[in-house]
């Protein structure tokens, strides 16, 4: 066992894991944070995708001692107090979600790519969210939410 | 996953040392391969010596006449690169379409270079563009470096530090990409310099990257569309699965080398 610190949505969090902890692990298990879910076991589906260090990445891939003294943010620290993030807002808006397992996910997706891009096109959109699957297939309005979140007329307005 | 220790290297001879210390260790680079693999339980490291700390092994640096790569600079950050942008298009490019963002934001060119999958993408660009190959102790033409499926020129303590491509006149990359993984079906790289064309293929054999020798002949003769199209590659020897057949994926190849062709006639 080893002595991990991380900043987690903005707070201070240490914790014991073992080397092949994965971060999603000491996420969801040992801190009770299950807003980041597990969809697949082989890296493809994003559900898991959190924020380290300002970048989007799976937390299912991504050892705990590896993202020791980073800042990690997950689906729990985007919205202020009850008020939603922009990007959950336009998701609820834009009936972007129907079961919601990939939810969390394609919010952090999201987030990051605007950040990063603050008005991307449609095929911008649909290329730098490859990495989230949505099993009900529910893309359309995915892509309708992060362009009504980047200020831009969601498609099918 | 079975249980493995963990080391942060603190430096590249510290990371060869653990590594001729235990038969078993393997070096940890972005993790987007080594990890899924380790969780399928389909490795069993002794231990992991992370890389992800050793800032000197990040970094692209543009020179007259090469670009070097440093060999833990994430596929982000080369897709990103707005000097890779205007000295080697093709390349940042071939980055801007590996796996999905959050991959992108992980995997690293050691470690895709080092991992050799027979339908990665950087294999490609270093076999077209004829670099070399910097590791710990030696420099590796990438003539000689792929040996086929998942088999590289490393010692099983080698380590690669930086990879040096030679600015061409014009290069391009053409994936057929797998639509669920993004792999590459089939992948051809054309580049164009002083010596001479070269297309390196990858995705299509069983044996890992080639080079397409019959087209780039027919390039030396003409530098066309019509002149790669026109060739035809033989079947034997490629892959045959449920996303190509053989026969497929040996169609492939022409069509998008003369597509290649067609975005370095547009560089010019
Ligand atoms: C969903 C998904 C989609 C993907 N799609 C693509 C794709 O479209 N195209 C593509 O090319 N790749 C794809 N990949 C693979 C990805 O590019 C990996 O990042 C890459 O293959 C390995 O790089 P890494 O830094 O993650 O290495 P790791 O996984 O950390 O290591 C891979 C191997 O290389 C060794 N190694 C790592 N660095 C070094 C070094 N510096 N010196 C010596 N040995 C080293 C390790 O010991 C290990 O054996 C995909 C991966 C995933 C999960
Ligand atoms: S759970 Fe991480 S990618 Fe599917
Ligand atoms: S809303 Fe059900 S998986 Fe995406």
């Amino acid at each position: 066992m080893q002595s991990v610190t991380l900043t987690i949505n903005g707070k201070p969090v240490t914790a014991e894991v073992e080397g092949r902890t994965l971060l999603v692990k000491l996420l969801r298990e040992t801190l009770g944070m299950t807003g980041t879910h597990v969809g697949c076991d082989t890296t493809q589906c994003g559900a898991c995708t959190v924020l380290f260090n300002g970048d989007a990445v799976k937390s299912c891939t991504i050892l705990a001692v590896q993202a020791d003294g980073g800042d990690v943010t997950t689906i729990e620290g985007v919205a202020t107090g009850e008020e939603l993030h922009p990007v959950q807002e336009a998701f609820r808006t834009h009936h972007g979600l129907q079961c919601g397992f990939c939810t969390p996910g394609m919010v952090m997706r999201a987030i990051d790519l605007l950040a990063k891009n603050p008005r991307p096109t449609e095929e911008e959109i649909r290329h730098e969210m490859e990495g989230n699957l949505c099993r009900c297939t529910g893309y359309h309005n995915i892509v309708a939410a992060v362009q009504a979140a980047s200020g831009q007329t969601p498609i099918g307005h | 996953m079975y249980e493995f220790d963990y080391r942060r290297a603190a430096s590249v001879e510290d990371a060869v040392a653990a590594l001729r210390a235990s038969g078993e260790a393997k070096i940890l680079a972005g993790g987007m391969t080594l990890l899924p693999t380790c969780k399928m339980r389909l490795a069993r490291p002794s231990q992991l010596v992370d890389l992800g700390r050793l800032q000197g092994l990040k970094g692209i640096e543009i020179g007259d006449a090469d670009v070097t790569i440093r060999a833990m600079t994430r596929h982000a950050d080369v897709a990103a690169s707005a000097e890779l942008r205007r000295a080697l298009p093709a390349l940042a490019g071939l980055a801007a379409g590996i796996g999905d963002a959050q991959v992108r934001n992980r995997g690293t060119i050691g470690g895709s270079v080092a991992n050799n999958d027979p339908a990665a993408d950087y294999p490609s660009a270093c076999l077209g563009l004829a670099a070399t190959i910097v590791t710990d102790r030696r420099e590796i033409a990438a003539d000689d470096f792929f040996q086929g499926l998942f088999q590289t020129a490393l010692a099983e303590d080698e380590i690669i530090v930086a990879i040096r491509f030679p600015r061409p006149v014009a290069a391009a990359y053409e994936k057929f990409k797998n639509p669920a993984s993004r792999y590459a079906t089939v992948g051809v790289f054309v580049a164009r310099s002083a010596s001479g064309v070269r297309v390196a293929v990858t995705g299509a054999s069983e044996n890992g990257v080639f080079r397409a020798t019959a087209i780039e002949a027919a390039l030396q003769g003409s530098f066309t569309p019509d002149a790669a199209a026109t060739i035809r590659v033989p079947s034997k020897g490629l892959a045959s699965d449920f996303h190509g057949s053989a026969d497929y994926r040996a169609h492939l190849i022409p069509v998008l080398a003369a597509r290649a062709v067609q975005t370095c006639l547009s560089q010019a």
